[in-house]
């Protein structure tokens, strides 16, 4: 296992005192809550620095800790030494942490014991006791694409798991799941009895998977539409045009009507996701100006210039 | 586990119209009703229904509520404090998506 530097990891000194600990570790938990931050790996930075504090708020675990020594690296191989515990500490027994929100570390574990909930303990002799496994929630990202035509992802989740000791310990475990057609951002899918284990035979809880889209370079969602910003020349704006337009779907014929201004907006009724109502497609018109660079279009634009009686600064009073 | 790879698992889409009352929101959460009635009153959650009786909750009513349940556990913010939090979290929510016009990877 490696070798966590949890100084390192809340950013503070070897010396640092117990309170610049505590505002290093108030900090960084306000900057990478999953609720709060958009970082990707939000959730594995929170629960790192949740860790790193377990340990160094305790002035008796931070002792221990430190008489590991500093011959160790970050991400070193690590092994508890062997005389480990015999310093009048004793965290080999286990149960010693309070926290039950997060799962430590291995190398937490080899040194502090695991996290102390005895989950069967109670389940297993005394009484019949039952109680039905809480439900479990996770995000998945799709591809707008998948939205509008369905698909099977595969999603990896941390699981409760009653070990043989009635501790709950974590597990990896991969589920494959299909998307349904139609699902928009937000929306939950609910896999029934797919959530945390129940205690003492009760049924397990469910699954809830809450569905969020990849960003997409040119597509845009809110709710159930979508949004396409599509570049127009000048003519086909002024003018009037049919032209090309991709949506999820496959592309579209869209009928430019004359004398569209720039930032005009056209709905494709239905075109949006295919929800049980499905939502629309909307293409923002913007308007883009071919390049000057040739003699040619010099001409075309003097000659606009010499015949169009056009003052874009009107409004402006000038 | 390799059984839960090979078949695909097909789940309920969970229906924005289906609700849920004060005391199924509770027992989602694992909290008191009083916690809930405090983030009504708060106006952290806007159920529908003019009595605690009649209160019905979306499910997006349900994920804020864990939300703040999230955000007092682990920050130690109250509940104005969550409430608040709830609130700005969800304007940077509609400012990100006005700013995704102009930049698809904010």
């Amino acid at each position: 296992m490696e070798y966590k530097d949890y100084y390192k990891i809340l950013g503070v000194d070897e010396k640092a005192t117990q309170d610049e600990i505590k505002r290093a570790y108030r900090k960084l938990a306000r900057k990478y809550h999953p609720d709060v931050s958009k970082e990707p790996d939000a959730e594995a930075r929170f629960k790192e620095v949740g860790e790193a504090y377990e340990v160094l708020k305790d002035p008796e675990k931070r002792e221990a800790y430190d008489q590991l020594g500093a011959n160790w690296q970050a991400g070193q191989d690590f092994r508890p030494p062997p005389d480990w515990g015999a310093g009048g500490f004793d965290f080999g027994g286990g149960g010693f942490t309070s926290d039950d929100a997060a799962a430590y570390s291995d190398f937490f574990e080899s040194l502090f014991g695991q996290r102390g909930r005895r989950a069967g303990g109670a389940a297993g002799g005394a009484g019949g006791f039952r109680m039905r496994g809480s439900d479990q929630r996770a995000r998945i990202h799709i591809d707008l694409d998948d939205a509008y035509r369905g698909a099977t992802k595969v999603i990896t989740l941390g699981v409760e798991e009653l070990g043989p000791d009635g501790r709950v310990r974590m597990k990896q475990r991969s589920l494959n799941v299909r998307i349904p057609k139609g699902v928009k951002e937000g929306q939950q899918i609910r896999l029934a009895g797919q959530g945390n284990p129940g205690m003492g035979g009760g049924e397990p809880g469910d699954l809830y998977l809450e569905i969020a889209f990849n960003p997409h370079p040119f597509y845009r969602v809110q709710g159930k539409d979508v949004y396409l910003t599509l570049p127009v020349a000048p003519w086909e704006a002024a003018l009037g045009a049919t032209v090309k337009v991709p949506t999820p779907d496959g592309p579209v014929d869209l009928r430019i009507p004359p004398n569209s201004k720039n930032g005009r907006k056209l709905r494709l009724k239905g075109r949006g996701i295919p929800a049980k109502q499905p939502g629309d497609f909307y293409v923002e018109l913007e308007i883009a100006l071919p390049p000057a660079d040739d003699e040619k279009a010099k001409e075309v634009y003097r000659y606009m210039r010499d015949h169009l009686p056009f003052n874009p600064r009107a409004h402006l009073g000038v | 586990m390799a059984n839960d790879l090979m078949k695909a698992l097909s789940g309920a889409l969970v229906d924005e119209a289906d609700e849920l009352s004060l005391g199924e929101l509770c027992r989602s959460c694992g909290v008191h009703a009083e916690y809930i009635i405090e983030l009504v009153e708060e106006g952290a959650l806007a159920p529908r229904g003019r009595t605690l009786r009649e209160w019905r909750f979306s499910h997006e009513q349900l994920a804020r509520a864990r939300r703040a349940l999230r955000l007092q556990r682990d920050l130690r913010v109250n509940l104005a404090g969550a409430s608040l939090a709830l609130e700005l979290l969800d304007e940077i929510e509609r400012l990100r998506a006005r700013l995704r016009r102009y930049d698809p990877w904010c």
